[in-house]
């Protein structure tokens, strides 16, 4: 029986969670879960793991948009079909991985992948992702979907990504190269440990919706959610003489977070030269050698410029180019800049050291000051 | 096409793949409709969300409205309700409410499925998709309201698949791949995952909590899905005896018959591999040496960096009393900034049917539930009431692991019972041999 919209309730089914993963194992992996020997990546987006039996399964890896079409979908399937014995999985970085039981059927698979191109002539398959080499860029919805980006998400991701294609399909890096963005501070995208984060962020206060205000928020809700109190009880006369409880705001204490507009559709903050991208740096979450850190702002703003954000792409570009030469093997951005220290980094990147880049946010700033007579000189 | 694009068509070309062209072959995929589909939504969907982007691109802010309470009954969490602020302009995409579903362990899938799920979302949505959201849920993105009682219905009674979380709910739970296909798994992060998002089904659907909580299973130190950055438990598998040393293979290593690092430095020429340089210099502890034949890791320094052992996956393995460790409180900058787990049990078996990790989380979460203000997550919580009382909470005891370095200021709140005589005092006998 269909939903009957007149009985909603009627053979109601809940609770069930996800499916269980077992129903969806390629064979070679079922037989093989928890006995695998070790890997190799045979060539940029193409790995083999070695069971301890000697069964090899082959993945052939290759990025894509998150945001993709039901039709591209069945593509992906059809491929799976033919190639993959309807098997295929996704990796947390929106990479897609084909996997086949047998290295002779690599190479079929490659040819299929690569031939299937885009009305634009953009790859539908591009072959990469693997290694030390720069993999998919993860990220938020950006302006498709959401009602607080401070920036787009697919457009700035397929600019930067356009840029940087040369390096997912190779290994030529210091180390892997984590690219992530998020279109505003809720970070639905966590950007904040990678080694370049491109994170939306707004520069003007929220402006005060008096028509409105006093019917659609908690006005209370409003005032707490700002952690700088910036917010305080205010009153407005409107036009027609009536009077609205609402909210004043200390533009002078507002860092823009933009938590306020969460709890209160009356306050936005979006704007079209306010609003743009925050460059950050040097963040990973491996404990590889060195803990997990965070990235740290290296550019303050750069502005909004669709549909290729120009000033964005090259400026990860010049980060990333700077990196590659001067990185020793192993090091990740963070690695590298903690070596040969952040004044260095200004120096070797260009990039320009302005009063935004001194940590002014609460008791954390402290320890970001030099409490040493050990600095660099540089020429910057 | 419906709508002129210019600025949008600017992104379909370049060899990365275009999402615009993406969306541009779904709008003429719902125009054309060869199937003949019974089309629920408006069929211009993915034209009108080409119309809003492109006017998104000119004026520079998002068009999409504020909330939307919509959701299916019975569950507080699992759509997103989204409205258009030019519903005239764009009526397919006056209602663009998303669902999220609840993916599978290490997003395996099979075609069945996956085509299925096509033929439901072609019929009663925008045909559009991410896979996968941040969280790890495939999104399923935009539909009407109408709609969301309707997919509901066929994704439990069809696919046997439930939705995700949003909201004060637990968050889906997602995981790396685990034992399925990678050697370094400390612990089976599928199993475990599967298991705890089914025990806590009712957390996840129905908000309880102050805020969201998010469960994340990494299987090594290498943490491929950030746990430890972005999830307010974060399990991550290590162990505790010796790493597993095939001598002859570090020596074939050395004799560069193996590719370092599993292969991933292949494409540029960085010289002859020098395990001297690449190893045992750069390990943490310095607790490794090498004489020219034979490898040697003290174990008792060694903190299981995981360098080692991806350096060289095939002479090097993870040991074999392997666990998780279990850290809390990592979230995104919002609201007082970004907050990295923070390691509270440094060593748990990992073992169905996982009794003394669910014990644990039920510990965390009363203490949360009962503590938490209004949208706290569990850091910022940690971080107001301090460690002590979430040792308090959980019943465990303080170790040095814990901690980077004991505390650099003396202001420890003494409690009563660890003061001989307590706190009640008698100042008139204080007097007596103390003038005023």
């Amino acid at each position: 029986m269909p939903y009957d919209p007149k009985e909603p309730l009627k053979d109601r089914i809940t609770d069930l969670g996800p499916r269980h993963y077992e129903d969806f194992l390629p064979p070679v992996i079922k037989n093989n879960y928890g006995k695998w020997a070790y890997h190799e990546i045979l060539e940029p987006g193409v790995l083999v793991h070695v069971a301890e039996n000697g069964d090899k399964v082959f993945t052939v890896r290759v990025g894509g948009a998150r945001l993709m079409s039901i039709s591209h979908i069945r593509e992906i399937c059809e491929i799976a079909d033919k190639h993959c014995d309807g098997h295929l999985r996704f990796t947390t970085r929106n990479n897609i991985e084909f996997m086949v039981d047998d290295l002779a059927k690599v190479e079929p698979l490659k040819k299929e992948l690569l031939g299937r191109k885009q009305a634009g002539g953009g790859f539908k398959f591009p072959i990469g992702g693997t290694g030390a080499g720069i993999t998919n860029i993860v990220h938020t919805q950006g302006w498709i979907h959401c009602h607080t980006p401070a920036t787009d998400a697919s457009g700035v991701v397929k600019a930067v990504m356009d840029d940087l294609f040369d390096e997912f399909t190779s290994m030529r890096m210091p180390a892997q190269v984590r690219i992530s963005l998020a279109c505003c501070l809720n970070m639905c995208g966590a950007v904040h440990c990678s080694d370049i984060a491109i994170l939306g962020y707004h520069r003007k206060p929220p402006m005060v919706d008096w028509e409105v205000i006093d019917k659609v928020c908690e006005i209370p809700l409003a005032i707490a959610s700002c952690p700088t109190a910036a917010i305080k009880p205010g009153k407005f006369t409107r036009e027609d003489g009536t009077t609205a409880q609402g909210v004043q705001v200390n533009a002078d204490r507002c860092m823009f977070c933009g938590n306020c507009y969460t709890m209160c559709p009356a306050l936005p903050l979006a704007d079209d030269v306010g609003d743009g991208i925050v460059i950050m740096a040097g963040g990973k979450v491996s404990n590889r050698i060195s803990p997990p850190k965070f990235s740290k702002v290296v550019v303050a703003f750069l502005p909004n410029t669709p549909p290729r954000w120009k000033e964005t792409c090259d400026c990860v570009k010049n980060l990333v180019e700077v990196y590659a030469k001067d990185a020793r093997k192993y090091e990740r951005v963070g690695d590298w800049a903690e070596r040969i220290g952040w004044e260095r980094f200004f120096e070797k990147t260009g990039l320009p050291f302005t009063h935004h880049l001194i940590d002014d946010f609460r008791d954390p700033a402290y320890y970001t000051w030099r409490q040493t007579t050990q600095y660099r000189f540089t020429n910057s | 096409m419906k709508h002129k694009t210019p600025l949008l068509d600017q992104l379909e070309s370049g060899p990365w793949p275009s999402f615009v062209s993406d969306i541009k072959r779904e709008a003429e995929a719902r125009a054309k409709n060869e199937k003949g589909v019974d089309f629920q939504i408006p069929v211009e969907v993915c034209d009108d969300i080409l119309g809003v982007m492109e006017l998104t691109y000119e004026q520079k802010r998002t068009h999409w409205k504020h909330g939307g309470i919509v959701g299916v009954f019975g569950y507080g969490g699992g759509v997103i309700g989204r409205y258009c602020d030019q519903p005239e302009m764009f009526p397919g995409v006056a209602h663009f409410h998303t669902i999220r579903v609840n993916q599978p362990g290490g997003k395996y899938y099979n075609t069945e499925f996956l085509k299925k799920l096509c033929d439901l979302w072609d019929k009663r949505g925008s045909g559009l998709t991410n896979m996968h959201g941040s969280t790890g849920d495939i999104i399923l993105l935009g539909t009407y309201t109408h709609q969301l009682e309707e997919v509901f219905y066929e994704l439990t009674h069809d696919f046997n698949q439930d939705l995700g979380g949003s909201g004060s709910n637990l968050r889906t739970p997602s995981d790396c791949l685990g034992k399925s296909r990678c050697e370094y798994a400390c612990y089976d992060t599928m199993a475990l995952c599967y298991d705890l998002t089914n025990e806590y089904q009712d957390f996840l659907h129905r908000p309880a909590f102050p805020y969201k909580f998010k469960f994340k299973f990494d299987g090594c130190p290498n943490c491929c899905v950030a746990s430890i950055a972005r999830s307010d438990m974060s399990f991550i598998g290590t162990w505790r005896d010796d790493i597993r040393i095939d001598q002859k293979a570090v020596q074939a290593y050395v004799g560069g018959e193996v590719p370092v690092n599993g292969g991933a430095f292949k494409g540029r020429d960085w010289g002859a591999f020098d395990i001297n340089a690449e190893v045992i210099d750069l390990c943490p502890t310095k607790c490794m040496s090498w004489d020219g034949k034979k490898l040697g890791i003290y174990t008792p320094e060694c903190t299981r960096c995981m360098h080692c052992i991806n350096v060289m996956p095939k002479a090097l393995r993870i040991g074999e009393d392997c666990g998780v460790a279990i850290l809390l409180g990592a979230k995104a900058p919002i609201l007082d900034g970004a907050q990295m787990g923070s390691l509270v049990v440094p060593f748990m078996k990992v073992e169905p049917p996982y009794t003394e990790i669910k014990e644990f989380i039920e510990k965390v979460w009363d203490y949360w539930m009962e503590e938490g203000k209004n949208r706290e997550r569990l850091g910022e919580l940690m971080k107001r009431q301090g460690f002590q009382r979430l040792l308090e909470a959980t019943g465990l005891e303080p170790i040095p692991q814990m901690v980077k370095e004991p505390r650099t200021n003396p202001y420890i709140f003494w409690r009563a019972d660890e003061v001989p005589g307590g706190f009640e005092r008698d100042i008139k006998e204080y007097r007596k041999h103390h003038l005023r």
